[in-house]
């Protein structure tokens, strides 16, 4: 019988890992898709939506059109798995057996667990631009902005797109210049961490930046309340922001099925998994990929899609009673959008930090790794169409392999600690 | 940075204090860490958090963020902030002898 392969999840994940099954497979595995609804925002672009760079409706299209035909696309929530008896129940009560799971559910935006986040002042001057809606909403408040406090802050890790938050202030001074009000409007980033980035040669580039286009940036501040209508962030050890405009991002978590199966997510519901082959720790034959892994790499597209080669591989490993390969290096690549249409980019992986260099040919580039300029930009940009044409579809990115490259790269910045 | 504890043994800690190798730290090395960074008697509540800490890191091989130690360890976020202020991830961590907790990227 051939193989029935379930992935829960058509967002970025869901869909690179079913077009390349379906491709190395074809007729030779039934692959299903279950999502909840048929809506696939490209996310990347909710970035520019707030500043109106960009239209909703162009962000938005359907999941299952981005599926090879020969792909079975269910609507439908799931509400429970049963790793013993192999099967995934959908609400409704049908049941879906498996021979291998994929489970691509992303991460969950959480702003509920934040008191007082989502209480007086939400969508009103306090807001996320992580959601179509959220971001739509931000555009309309900018607009009426004309001075005043703006506040961007990171609740805590792990979020997605760790950098688009810096990406938004810098895109924030940009806008109010733009206007002609940026004397008017201080920006203030807040976050968690102990810096604006965790990697420490990446850090001191955006700590630069940062300073450099006057916004200011509180460290390590916990955030445990939220005054919507004093306008006060208050941290866990009563530390105090005041805010007329809250840009949030809120906590983020596994999704609730997660939960529901005992020992197959860590504490706050991201799946288990092998850093390097993807495998779940509780069952052989459940894998995770995308923003629900609780692997320790950033939750980016570009993760999904260098991760898609060695989930593959590894489930027809698996169905062959072969020994899996750990062959995912946590391989990340960002563009920073940083105002007046230019850019930074940076490639890394879970041994090597970010440093500056060429990419993604050595001594050749053309695009500069951490530095600004115009062609980083531009390939912000064209990352849209590289996402519906060549990421989803589960192709090679041109140049740009699965596998990070130290060539090209300045190593020698890296301090031996 | 290597330094040696009153009993002589040899401990591999990072520039801002954390130990590199947790099996070099016992029981008796977290009052004096705790006294050091400003933290009186260890109460049973800090044993706990202190506990946990270690586990997770020793089963997960990451040290837990202020989050997970509020769902997970029984003692909710602000108590955590009482018990080890400032930073309880962190200040917890150094006492426990594992490594800096580092945010996820
Ligand atoms: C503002 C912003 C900017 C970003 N910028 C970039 C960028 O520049 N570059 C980059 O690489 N990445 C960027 N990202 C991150 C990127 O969008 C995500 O990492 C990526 O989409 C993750 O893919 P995923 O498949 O894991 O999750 P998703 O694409 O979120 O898909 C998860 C899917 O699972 C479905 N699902 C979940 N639970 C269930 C259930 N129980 N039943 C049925 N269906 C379910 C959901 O409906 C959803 O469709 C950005 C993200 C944001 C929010």
């Amino acid at each position: 019988m051939n193989p029935r392969i379930v992935i829960i999840g058509g967002g970025t994940a869901g869909t690179i890992t079913a077009n390349r099954l379906s491709r190395v497979y074809g007729d030779d595995a039934a692959i299903t898709v279950i999502d909840r609804d048929d809506r696939h925002v490209y996310q990347p672009g909710l970035l520019f939506l707030p500043f109106g760079l960009v239209d909703p409706n162009r962000l938005v299209r359907s999941r299952q059109a981005q599926l090879r035909a020969g792909i079975n696309f269910r609507l439908g929530e799931v509400q429970r798995i049963d790793t013993e008896a192999e099967r995934v129940m959908l609400a409704g009560g049908e049941e879906i057996p498996y021979d291998v799971l994929v489970i691509a559910t992303g991460a969950t935006l959480l702003p509920g667990e934040t008191q007082g986040l989502t209480g007086p002042g939400w969508q009103e001057r306090v807001f996320t631009f992580y959601t179509l809606e959220g971001a739509t909403a931000l555009r309309d408040a900018l607009r009426g902005f004309d001075g005043g406090r703006l506040v961007i802050n990171t609740v805590d890790m792990p979020i997605k797109c760790p950098v688009a938050p810096l990406e938004f202030s810098f895109l924030a001074d940009w806008h109010f210049r733009e206007r002609g009000i940026r004397d008017r409007v201080q920006i203030e980033y807040v976050t968690s961490l102990d810096g604006a980035f965790t990697k420490a040669v990446c850090n001191r580039e955006l700590s630069g930046l940062l300073a450099g286009k006057d916004i200011t940036v509180t460290t390590e501040f916990n955030t445990g309340e939220v005054d919507g209508t004093g306008g006060r962030l208050v941290s866990w050890d009563d530390r105090e922001v005041n805010f007329d405009l809250l840009v949030t991002i809120p906590l983020h978590g596994g999704g609730e099925v997660i939960g529901s199966v005992p020992g197959l997510g860590d504490e706050i519901g991201f799946v288990r998994a092998d850093r390097s082959t993807l495998q779940s720790s509780l069952s052989p034959n459940v894998f995770a990929i995308g923003d629900a892994a609780d692997v320790p790499a950033s939750k980016a597209g570009s993760v999904a899609h260098f991760e898609g080669e060695t989930l593959v591989s590894n489930i027809q490993r698996f169905l062959r009673g072969e020994e899996l390969e750990g062959s995912f290096d946590g391989h990340t690549n960002c563009f920073i959008e940083t105002g007046f249409g230019r850019a930074l980019l940076i490639d890394f992986n879970y041994e090597t930090e970010p440093v500056p260099g060429l990419f993604p040919e050595p001594h050749i580039g053309p695009l500069r790794l951490l530095r600004e300029s115009r062609l980083n930009h531009l390939g912000k940009l064209a990352f849209e169409w590289i996402y519906w044409n060549l990421l989803l579809p589960g192709r090679p990115l041109p140049g740009i392999s699965d596998q990070m490259q130290l060539a090209g790269k300045q190593l020698n910045l890296l301090s031996t600690k | 940075m290597t330094t040696t504890t009153p009993l002589g043994s040899p401990i591999e800690l990072d520039p801002e204090g954390f130990f590199l190798r947790p099996e070099q730290w016992d029981e008796t090395m977290a009052e004096p860490i705790a006294r050091e960074n400003g933290i009186g008697a260890l109460t049973e509540r800090h044993w706990q958090v202190i506990n946990f800490m270690r586990h997770s890191y020793l089963t997960t091989g990451s040290a837990p963020s202020i989050r997970t130690l509020g769902k997970a360890s029984g003692v909710p976020v602000k108590e955590l902030y009482q018990l080890f202020p400032k930073g309880p991830a962190k200040l917890a961590a150094k006492i426990a002898g594992i490594p800096k907790p580092r945010g996820c990227i």
